[in-house]
C-alpha cells in the first residue's frame, strides 16, 4: 500500500451520476478525486442509464491527474453486482462501497471484483476499494473494515445516515460526530489508508465550512467529500502548508540527500538525527506544498 | 479580394459601396471632415406635440435614413411604436440605423423588411428571429454592423447621415432638454443616443413625462431638439435592465472568473490609478467582485473604469476603489442610479467612448480590458457575431474598440455544450487577432505570442497552465469532434465593418 | 434483436441527449432534433446507427432530442434506450459497453 500513502487525497467532489453536463466537467476544477455516484444521487429508474453513462465517461473523457473513484448501489440492491461489473470494465480507480457495516461486505465486494477482472481480461489487482461507513455498526466495526483488503485505500464517514442512526442531528459545532470521526481515522490510520470526513452542504455557510474542514484537519483527515466544486478551494486552502513549514521541510529533504549522498543510513539535521516521522511529515509537506503551488520549478517557495 | 485577416469579401459589393479592405489595427492620423445636421431654426415654442402620427408624417419621407438608440433593450417600447405607424404610413426605402437591435424590435423589422419599408440596415448586432431571417437572405441589401465607436465615427464623418431620430427619453421638458436619469423607464447614461442628437437632421423625442422648464442635467439639449412627443409610456422598467444583480454560482464561471483576475492583477498593469473595463454577463461581474478583493488586499485603487456599467462597479465608486466611471451605458437600475447621487460617474458619448476618428478616445487610455467570445481561432480573431451555425446572432458592441486596451482579455469556455469556442478558424472575424493578447478558459490560458512580455509575466501563475492558442484548438477539438463545416450561397447578408470603416468579414446566406 | 417496447432514455439537460426507440419496419429510422445538426447531425446519427448495429437491430425508429451531447453521452443514452426496449436492463451487454 505504499503508493496509496502517496496520493494526496484533500477532495473527493460528488458528482451525481446521471447528470451528463456535470459528469463531462468534473475535471476541470482540480479535485484530488472525483467521485461519480451511482446511489444517492440517481432515481431508482435511472440507474441503469447512469451506469452507462458513467462507464461511458470514465473510458473517453480525460479527468487529468484525478483519482477516479464511483460509488456504487449497496450489497442489498439490486443494481450492485451489475455497478461492480461495469466500473471494473472500465477500470475505475476506486469502487466505493456505501453502508459498509463490516469486513465481510468488503471481501464479498472483493470476490465479486476479481471475478470481474477477469472476466474482462483486466489484471486481478488492478481496482481499489473504500468503504463509506454510515452507521454505529459501521463505526465500531471502522478497525477490521480499514485492514479487510489489500485493495482498501480509504474509509470515509457519512455523517447524514448516521447521525439519523444515531438518533441525532448535525450540529454546527460537530460534537455529535466526535467519536465517529475519531474511530474513522483511528481505523484508516491503524490499516495505512485515507481518512475522508463527511460532506457540508450549506454553500451560505463558508465560515461553518471553513471551521468544519480546520476541525478534520486538525485531528488527521486526509481530507473531505465534497458537494460542490467551489469547496474545493477552500479545503486547499486549510489544507496548505505555512512558509515555515515548508522551510523544515526543505531542510529536512536536504537532510536526507545528504545522508543518501554519503550512503548513510542516518540523517542529521544541526546535529540532530532526524526520526522517521519528521521525514515522512516533511515529504507530505512538500506535496501539500507543490499541489497547492507554492513551490516554482527549483522548489523555491512562491512569495504571494 | 481578401483582406489583412484573409477573409474573401465580395468584390461587386465592395465597389459599389465603396469600401475599403481591412488593413491594420493602427488608426494612425487621418484628417477627418466632419458632417453636420441641417436645421430649421425655432424659438423652440412649439416643439411639444401630442400626435406621434402626425410627427412620423411630417418628418420621414422614403429613401430617409431613420434611428434609434437601444438603452432600453428589451423594455423598448418606442421602437416599435414608431416602426407601426412608419409601416402603416407606406413609407417605402428607409434605412434604419439604430444604435442596436433588441430583440422586443424583431417583429417589427422584419414586418418593416417584407413591407418595403425598410431596405437597408446598420447596427451593432441583431439576434434571435431577425438574425435568422438576415441570415436567410431575406434583406436585398448587406446589413453593414458597426462597434459603437465604428458608428459613432460613421455619424461624424457623414457615413452614416441621420434624417431622423426618434429618441425614447424618460423625461423631458418642453424644448427637450432630457436625461437618463429620472422618471419610471430610467437607464442611465443616455451615450449612445447623444451621437444621434448631436448629428440628425431632425430629432424627435418620446417621453412619458413631461417635467417644468428647464430641466437638468440636460444630456440631451434643447438645441438639438425639433419635437417633443408626449406617449403613454416609453419602456418597461422591468424589462430595461435586472433591478438587482445576481453573481453567477456556476462553478466554471466562477473559475474562468477567478483566472481572468489572477491574469489581471499579475500583469505589469495591475498598480495605482490603472483602468478597467469588465461589461456584463456573469462572468464579467465575479470578476469585478474578485478585483475588488484584489485591490483591497494590494492597497491598489483605478483611475476609471469604463463602458458598460454595473452595480458592482458602482460600488467600487462609492467605496473609493475606482476614481471616476466613463459611463456609455447601464447594464442595471443600480448603475443607473448611481449616476444620481455619485459626480464621480461621468456620462460619455459613444465617441468619447470609443471612436477611433476623434481627438482622443477613453479606449485609447484604458489599461485592461475583458471581453467575451462566441469563438476565438488560433490566429486570436474573436467573432461575437454569429454562431457556429453561420446564423447572425450577437452584436459588436464596443468589442473592436475596447479591444484597443492595453491587455485585451478574451474571457470564454473552451466548448459550449458540442460547440468549440476554440476553433481553427472563426465564422465571422469581428475582432482582429492583433488587438487580443491573453485567452482565458477553464483549462488554462494562451497568450499572443505577439506578447512576449506577457508570456513572461504569466510563465508561473500558480495552478494556471500556460497553452498555445494551438494547443487549446485541440483540446476542444478532442472533445467536442470535428464539426461539419456550413454551406452558404454566393449572397453576402451582412458585411462587418472594422472601428475604422474599412471591412473586416463579411456574412454569407446560410444555405436552405 | 427484436423491440419489446418503445423505451426514453436521456433527459432535455443541457449536454445530454434523449432518445426514444421504438419498433420499426423500414430498416432505422432516425429523426434527430438538435441545435448542432449542421455541424454534428452526421455524427450523431452515427453513433447511434453504430450502438442499434452492435444490438443487431435491423429495424427500429429513433426520436432523438439532441441538447448538445457528446459522442459518450450518445452512445450512453442509446445503449440504455435499447437496453430498456428490449427490456434486459439486468443483464447489461457487456460485449456492447
Amino acid at each position: 500500500m505504499a503508493e496509496n500513502t502517496e496520493r494526496l487525497r484533500r477532495t473527493m467532489m460528488f458528482v451525481p451520476g446521471n447528470n451528463p453536463a456535470m459528469v463531462k466537467d468534473a475535471g476541470i476544477y482540480g479535485a484530488d478525486s472525483i467521485m461519480f455516484d451511482l446511489e444517492d444521487a440517481v432515481s431508482l429508474s435511472e440507474k441503469d442509464a447512469a451506469r452507462t453513462l458513467i462507464y461511458e465517461a470514465l473510458t473517453t473523457v480525460d479527468y487529468g491527474d484525478a483519482e477516479l473513484v464511483v460509488r456504487i448501489n449497496g450489497l442489498d440492491t439490486p443494481y450492485y453486482e451489475n455497478d461492480i461489473k461495469a466500473m471494473v470494465k472500465a477500470k475505475v480507480d476506486v469502487i466505493r462501497l456505501p453502508k459498509t457495516e463490516s469486513a465481510d461486505m468488503i471481501h464479498t465486494l472483493e470476490n465479486l471484483v476479481v471475478a470481474a477482472e477477469k472476466q474482462f481480461g483486466i489484471e486481478v489487482g488492478t481496482i481499489h476499494l473504500m468503504a463509506a461507513i454510515e452507521s454505529a455498526k459501521g463505526v465500531l466495526n471502522a478497525p477490521e473494515i480499514a485492514a479487510a483488503s489489500e485493495r482498501m485505500i480509504g474509509v470515509a464517514l457519512s455523517a447524514e445516515d448516521y447521525t439519523t442512526d444515531m438518533k441525532t442531528h448535525r450540529y454546527p459545532d460537530g460534537a455529535e460526530l466526535e467519536f465517529a470521526r475519531n474511530m474513522v481515522l483511528h481505523a484508516a490510520r491503524a490499516a495505512g489508508i485515507a481518512a475522508f470526513d463527511t460532506v457540508f452542504t450549506n454553500m451560505d455557510d463558508p465560515d461553518g465550512f471553513y471551521r468544519e474542514t480546520e476541525h478534520i484537519h486538525q485531528l488527521g483527515f486526509d481530507g473531505k467529500s465534497l458537494v460542490n466544486p467551489r469547496q474545493i478551494e477552500m479545503v486547499n486552502k486549510v489544507y496548505e502548508p505555512t512558509q515555515k513549514e515548508i522551510a523544515t521541510a526543505k531542510n529536512v529533504i536536504t537532510a536526507i540527500a545528504a545522508a543518501k549522498a554519503k550512503g548513510s543510513g542516518v540523517i542529521a539535521m544541526n546535529g540532530q538525527m532526524v526520526d522517521r516521522p519528521v521525514v515522512l511529515r516533511a515529504q507530505r509537506v512538500m506535496r501539500l506544498a507543490k499541489a497547492s503551488h507554492l513551490l516554482d520549478e527549483e522548489g523555491n517557495y512562491i512569495e504571494k | 479580394m481578401k483582406n489583412k485577416v484573409n477573409r474573401e469579401l465580395p468584390d461587386d459589393i465592395m465597389a459599389q459601396l465603396a469600401f475599403k479592405p481591412f488593413q491594420t489595427t493602427e488608426i494612425g492620423h487621418p484628417t477627418i471632415q466632419r458632417a453636420a445636421p441641417k436645421l430649421v431654426a425655432t424659438t423652440g415654442n412649439d416643439k411639444l406635440k401630442d400626435s406621434l402620427a402626425e410627427i412620423v408624417q411630417a418628418t420621414v419621407k422614403d429613401g430617409m435614413t431613420i434611428s434609434f438608440h437601444h438603452h432600453f433593450r428589451n423594455g423598448d417600447f418606442v421602437f416599435n411604436m414608431v416602426m407601426r405607424l412608419i409601416i402603416d404610413q407606406g413609407i417605402k426605402n428607409l434605412t434604419l440605423a439604430p444604435s442596436s437591435l433588441t430583440g422586443i424590435m424583431n417583429d417589427l423589422v422584419i414586418e418593416a423588411v417584407e413591407a418595403g419599408t425598410v431596405t437597408n440596415i446598420t447596427s451593432s448586432g441583431m439576434r434571435g428571429k431577425l438574425g435568422e431571417f438576415v441570415s436567410g437572405g431575406h434583406l436585398a441589401n448587406p446589413v453593414i454592423f458597426r462597434s459603437h465607436g465604428g458608428r459613432a465615427r460613421a455619424i461624424e464623418e457623414g457615413s452614416i447621415k441621420i434624417d431622423v431620430a426618434f429618441l425614447g427619453v424618460p423625461n423631458a421638458d418642453r424644448l427637450g432638454n432630457a436625461n437618463g436619469m429620472n422618471g419610471d423607464a430610467v437607464f442611465g447614461s443616455l451615450g449612445y443616443a447623444l451621437m444621434d442628437a448631436q448629428y440628425a437632421d431632425k430629432v424627435v423625442l418620446l417621453t412619458d413625462n413631461i417635467v417644468p422648464y428647464p430641466n437638468t442635467p440636460a444630456s440631451i439639449k434643447q438645441t438639438q431638439v425639433d419635437y417633443v412627443v408626449k406617449v403613454d409610456q416609453v419602456g418597461d422598467p422591468d424589462k430595461i435592465g435586472s433591478g438587482a444583480t445576481r453573481f453567477t454560482t456556476d462553478p466554471k464561471e466562477l473559475k474562468i472568473a477567478k483566472t481572468v483576475n489572477e491574469v489581471i492583477t499579475k500583469s505589469p498593469y495591475f498598480k495605482e490609478d490603472f483602468s478597467f473595463q469588465t461589461g456584463s454577463g456573469g462572468a464579467a461581474l465575479a470578476v469585478t467582485r474578485y478585483l475588488r478583493q484584489s485591490m483591497l488586499d494590494h492597497n491598489i485603487k483605478a483611475s476609471f473604469a469604463l463602458g458598460g456599467i454595473t452595480k458592482p462597479t458602482t460600488d467600487l465608486l462609492k467605496e473609493g476603489l475606482v476614481r471616476k466611471i466613463m459611463d456609455v451605458q447601464d447594464f442595471d437600475r443600480g448603475a443607473a442610479e448611481s449616476m444620481h447621487t455619485n459626480a464621480n460617474q461621468q456620462e460619455i458619448d459613444a465617441s468619447w467612448y470609443a471612436d477611433p476618428y476623434n481627438k482622443g478616445a477613453m479606449v485609447d487610455q484604458l489599461d485592461v480590458v475583458i471581453l467575451s467570445a462566441l469563438e476565438i481561432d488560433t490566429k486570436f480573431n474573436v467573432n461575437v457575431m454569429s454562431g457556429s451555425d453561420g446564423v447572425i446572432r450577437g452584436a459588436i458592441g464596443g468589442h473592436q474598440d475596447a479591444a484597443t486596451a492595453k491587455m485585451t482579455i478574451i474571457s470564454a469556455p473552451l466548448v459550449r455544450g458540442r460547440l468549440a469556442t476554440v476553433v481553427p478558424d472563426v465564422t465571422t472575424v469581428v475582432t482582429p487577432g492583433d488587438s487580443i493578447d491573453v485567452l482565458v478558459t477553464e483549462v488554462g490560458i494562451a497568450i499572443n505570442p505577439k506578447r512576449q512580455d506577457l508570456i513572461t509575466a504569466f510563465q508561473n501563475l500558480p495552478g494556471i497552465p500556460v497553452f498555445t492558442i494551438e494547443e487549446l484548438q485541440q483540446k476542444a477539438a478532442t472533445i467536442v469532434g470535428n464539426a461539419h463545416p456550413i454551406e452558404y450561397t454566393d449572397k453576402t447578408v451582412a458585411l462587418i465593418e472594422y472601428r475604422d470603416g474599412t471591412i473586416i468579414d463579411a456574412i454569407q446566406q446560410v444555405k436552405d | 434483436m427484436e423491440i419489446k417496447q418503445t423505451a426514453l432514455a436521456g433527459t432535455l439537460e443541457s449536454s445530454d441527449i434523449q432518445i426514444m426507440l421504438s419498433k420499426g419496419t423500414d430498416g432505422i429510422k432516425i429523426n434527430l432534433d438538435s441545435e448542432v445538426k449542421k455541424q454534428f447531425g452526421a455524427e450523431i446519427n452515427a453513433v447511434i446507427t453504430s450502438v442499434l448495429q452492435k444490438f443487431e437491430i435491423t429495424n427500429a425508429n429513433v426520436k432523438a432530442v439532441d441538447k448538445g451531447a457528446l459522442d459518450c453521452v450518445i452512445k450512453a443514452r442509446t445503449i440504455a434506450a435499447v437496453q430498456r426496449a428490449l427490456g434486459t436492463t439486468d443483464k447489461p451487454a457487456w460485449e456492447v459497453l
